[in-house]
């Protein structure tokens, strides 16, 4: 397991890749719309695959919602 | 008439820009995104509920009009230019309306932040509208740095009060060299009507249409206001006098 924070939130997680933790928290990586960033830098939707998580990441996962 | 608002080379042909925040539901906000006319709609960019993703309000709103991302909530430059290039992958737009707040209990911009912040999204390509104070200086270095527009706030955000510094906001469009979008503040449609007459090329509303009692009706209303102010505008307004001017020809009056 590796811990990481997603959201704000500490995370014990089993999943190795962006693509891995999105699945595992019942999100479709396929979903439109959606945007991830690890540690302050976004990292774009062909690399979640690829991209693997270390312990101690940062993890953002938005998307857009009503606003001003 | 044509008269299209040129941002960054892209044609708006409504002077009317709307938030999509705070109305009773999601379809009185379609309808009201309908009546307005608007062509320009701001959404935020939040993080999402960690319990699953399910259908987006995007889906509904992107055939419609140009989603305009905004980075509010946001107090420090780092968190507003992650927020910027998040909202960039998430909705393919380098179009973004920068907010970086200063207080919370006013949502002032807190323009030292502003400044730079906005002068690195330029340099990474994006388009910035920048929120920021009524202030020519401040409108003038935003201008500077590259941004495409810049929004100063008539009253507060959400306050409804309207245009707190008319002759402040008439001198901005007089100087600006970028199209000037009046943000925040506006009450009711006489708001947007003055805003358009002081030579803003634009208006940017949420609450005022979304909190109100009948947010469709209040839609129409603003788009009405919008054109008639633009009009008054072009036609070019009276001097003010102290004194009357009788409207009626003077000769040949009875009696005389």
């Amino acid at each position: 397991m590796t811990r990481v924070r997603v959201n704000g939130e500490e995370a014990e997680i089993g999943a190795g890749t962006i693509a891995e933790l999105l699945v595992a928290r019942g999100i479709d990586p396929g979903a439109r719309f959606l945007a991830v960033a690890v540690n302050g830098a976004v990292v774009r939707r062909a690399e979640w695959p690829e991209a693997a998580l270390a312990a101690g990441d940062e993890v953002e996962i938005v998307r857009p919602l009503q606003g001003g | 008439m044509s008269d299209p608002l040129l941002i960054a080379g892209t044609a708006l042909n409504s002077r009317l820009f709307l938030g999509t925040a705070g109305y009773p539901n999601q379809q009185v906000m379609l309808d009201a995104l309908e009546a307005s006319g608007a062509e320009l709609a701001t959404m935020s960019i939040r993080r999402i509920s960690l319990d699953g993703y399910s259908g987006s309000l995007v889906d509904l709103l992107g055939d419609r009009v140009r989603l305009l991302p905004n980075t509010s909530g946001c107090v420090t430059a780092r968190d507003a230019i992650l927020t910027a290039e998040l909202a960039r992958e998430a909705l393919e737009t380098d179009w973004v309306k920068l907010e970086l707040i200063g207080d919370r209990e006013t949502l002032y911009p807190d323009v030292e932040q502003l400044v730079p912040a906005a002068d690195e999204l330029v340099r990474k390509g994006f388009v910035v509208l920048p929120y920021c104070n009524d202030d020519p200086v401040t409108c003038q270095k935003l201008a500077d740095v590259g941004c495409a527009a810049v929004m100063p706030l008539g009253s507060l955000i959400g306050s409804g009060r309207g245009l707190a510094n008319p002759a402040a906001i008439e001198l901005i469009c007089a100087r600006s060299p970028v199209p000037v979008v009046l943000d925040a503040g506006i009450g009711t449609a006489s708001d947007a009507a003055l805003a358009m007459e002081l030579g803003c090329d634009a208006v940017m509303v949420n609450t005022a249409i979304a909190r109100s009692h009948d947010p469709r009706r209040m839609a129409a209303a603003m788009r009405a206001a919008v054109e008639a102010g633009r009009l008054a505008r072009l036609a070019g307004r009276i001097p003010e006098r102290l004194f009357a001017e009788p409207s009626s020809p003077q000769l040949g009056l009875v009696g005389s």
